[in-house]
């Protein structure tokens, strides 16, 4: 670094500001897409699971193979494949989410009240009506938790795909390591931070909504 | 909270909510289950049990726990299978029907209650209309009448959730839900079990209003005997091992149990149990015009609805040993004396089987049931 350069040069903010907001839409997009085709991905396997129990300790081991591989190495891995697109980083990106949200999808799944569940099929509920109207609603507040725990991982993530030519405001940091440059790495990585905390309290808030029930208490 | 303020008195004259059904026959033959446990020589959860319900009849199973009575009640529904035996309804095998349109046939109701917590009032009431695909204007207008029927203001329970209700609230609100689609048969495990013994009581007496207002047959779980005698038109008392070991109305159990076993379990005071079945009316009305030479002046009163144990408990205070039974509008109905509920007590069983409930030309009020019960009522 060289002498004298402040921490944050706010010139610097104010002349690349049409590029900080392309670098958030990317940011997002590339967040949201991996959020939601792992969510897709998870329910769809968490449904397998649901139906032929055997499957359940091989996908969770599958997963969790996938989740313990370091994401460089990943990425590396997927390049000679997939290229230097942002399919490889989507790849990569989903591949972590699966672990959590098929836990929390299933966990959502046995949260709901045995009581409940035995008047539900009692009362000549379809295994598919059983599924839609009681397990999915009353599963909502565990599977909002591992929804957010994912989107918080992977929006950290997003940075490390700047490294393969995406990343969001990872491409800040990575420019701010490369240049010895600190005003780039420090609003990267406070704007990833920010909007990892933003995506978790909209969450937080979307939970609140879609269960009116949960606030319970007399009133 | 007031909670008169919420409540409306239980409607049965409201002629929707109150519809009557042609309650169900329920018939096991030669029922027995077997747990796969592993082991050969596992001791079977029922036994050999055959049982006829008529159509229209609250039939209680009671017993020790693990004498067979819930499993019993899961094979009606069929969320067991028999391992040998049938289960008829209306004289057809459950088990060649599809046990889901079985089930939405059939009220359901579990000690747990299992209120769905994500589900408002109006929507628990509503499952099983809304499973059979029921226009919603006719949902709607049935939600309304059953709350009402069961004693709740529509306006107020419709929109809450279940966690904003009381214990007996949600237990009402559960009955209503197994009610909502008018089945000619009503499965309860052990309903009351979790409610306060006040509300238990109060519960009860309510229970067995609707189900003469709406006359499904009623298959009821109990381990608590007086419950079976308060609610039963039928007793069956079964024993470990899944066996059956008396089928009878409340008043042969009691007064003249079939073994030992049935003798300890219906309890050492059968005797006063038996006295709850008859009215100070009827034993009034059944014995001698009061003697000359008692001071009906000097005699305490009861009410000719309370229970023939509220007016032993009055004559024994007496000096003559008897009671002065009065109707409602304070007129003379008779005498009670120790010796005439001694010698009703002698008479066979059939003596304290129900009666009509209807006032007699006498104006003696006889008969168990509505009379005895709404004297607790209003206690």
């Amino acid at each position: 670094m060289t002498p004298h350069e402040p921490l944050v040069r706010w010139g610097w903010i104010l002349d690349h500001a049409d590029e900080i907001w392309q670098r958030l839409l990317d940011h997002v997009a590339l967040t949201a897409l991996a959020v939601g085709v792992g969510f897709a991905l998870s329910f769809a396997l968490a449904l397998l699971i649901r139906r032929h129990r055997r499957l359940r300790d091989p996908i969770l081991w599958l997963a969790g193979i996938l989740y313990t591989i370091p994401s460089l190495a990943l990425f590396a891995l997927l390049v000679p494949v997939t290229g230097l697109t942002r399919l490889t980083a989507e790849i990569g990106l989903v591949s972590y989410t699966l672990l959590i949200l098929i836990r929390s999808i299933l966990d959502g799944f046995a949260s709901v009240p045995a009581e409940v569940r035995e008047t539900a099929i009692g009362m000549g509920c379809t295994p598919g009506q059983l599924l839609w109207r009681i397990e999915v609603p009353l599963g909502v507040p565990v599977i909002v938790g591992g929804l957010r725990v994912v989107t918080v991982t992977i929006i950290g993530l997003v940075t490390v795909t700047a490294l393969i030519g995406e990343g969001g405001f990872g491409y800040f940091i990575l420019l701010g390591m490369q240049r010895f440059f600190s005003t780039p790495l420090i609003v990267g990585a406070a704007l990833s931070i920010l909007l990892a905390i933003l995506a978790d309290g909209l969450l937080v808030l979307a939970q609140r909504w879609t269960t009116p029930w949960a606030r319970g208490g007399q009133g | 909270m007031n909670p008169s303020s919420r409540r409306t008195a239980p409607a049965l004259e409201s002629p929707r909510g109150a519809a009557k059904v042609r309650g169900a026959a329920v018939e096991f033959q030669h029922v027995s289950v077997q747990f796969d446990s592993g082991q050969s020589s596992s001791v079977p959860a029922l036994n050999d049990l055959s049982l006829t319900i008529p159509p229209g009849t609250i039939c209680v199973l009671v017993g020790p726990s693990g004498c067979g009575k819930t499993t019993t009640l899961r094979l009606v529904n069929r969320l067991l299978q028999p391992t040998r035996g049938r289960v008829l309804i209306d004289g057809r095998d459950v088990a060649a029907m599809d046990p889901v349109l079985l089930r939405r046939r059939i009220g359901y109701v579990i000690q747990q209650i299992g209120l769905f917590p994500h589900q408002t009032v109006a929507q628990n009431v509503a499952t099983v209309p809304r499973l059979l695909q029921w226009p919603a204007d006719r949902i709607r207008r049935r939600v309304d009448d059953l709350l009402a029927l069961i004693g709740l203001d529509p306006a107020w329970a419709r929109d809450r959730y279940p966690a904003q209700l009381s214990g007996g609230e949600r237990q009402r609100v559960g009955v209503a839900r197994a009610l909502a689609a008018e089945p000619p048969l009503l499965l309860m495990d052990e309903p009351f079990a979790a409610v306060d013994p006040i509300v238990r009581e109060h519960l009860q007496d309510e229970f067995v209003r609707l189900q003469r207002a709406l006359s499904p047959t009623v298959l009821f779980v109990t381990h608590d005997v007086d419950e079976a005698i308060r609610l039963g038109t039928h007793v069956a008392v079964m024993r470990e091992g899944g066996r059956l070991a008396q089928l009878g109305s409340p008043g042969e159990l009691l007064a003249s149990p079939a073994d030992d076993y049935v003798a300890r379990f219906v309890g050492a005071d059968r005797a006063l149990k038996r006295l709850t079945l008859m009215t100070a009316g009827a034993l009034a009305c059944a014995g001698p015009p009061p003697d000359a030479s008692m001071s009906v002046g000097e005699l305490p009163t009861v009410r000719a609805a309370a229970t023939a144990r509220d007016a032993l408990a009055a004559a024994l205070t007496s000096p003559a040993r008897g009671t002065l039974v009065v109707d409602g509008s304070g007129r003379r109905v008779g005498v009670v004396t120790i010796h005439a509920i001694a010698a009703a007590l002698a008479a066979p069983a059939a003596a304290a089987a129900p009666v009509p409930a209807e006032p007699a030309a006498s104006g003696c009020l006889v008969g168990r049931g509505a009379a005895a019960k709404d004297h607790r009522d209003t206690t």
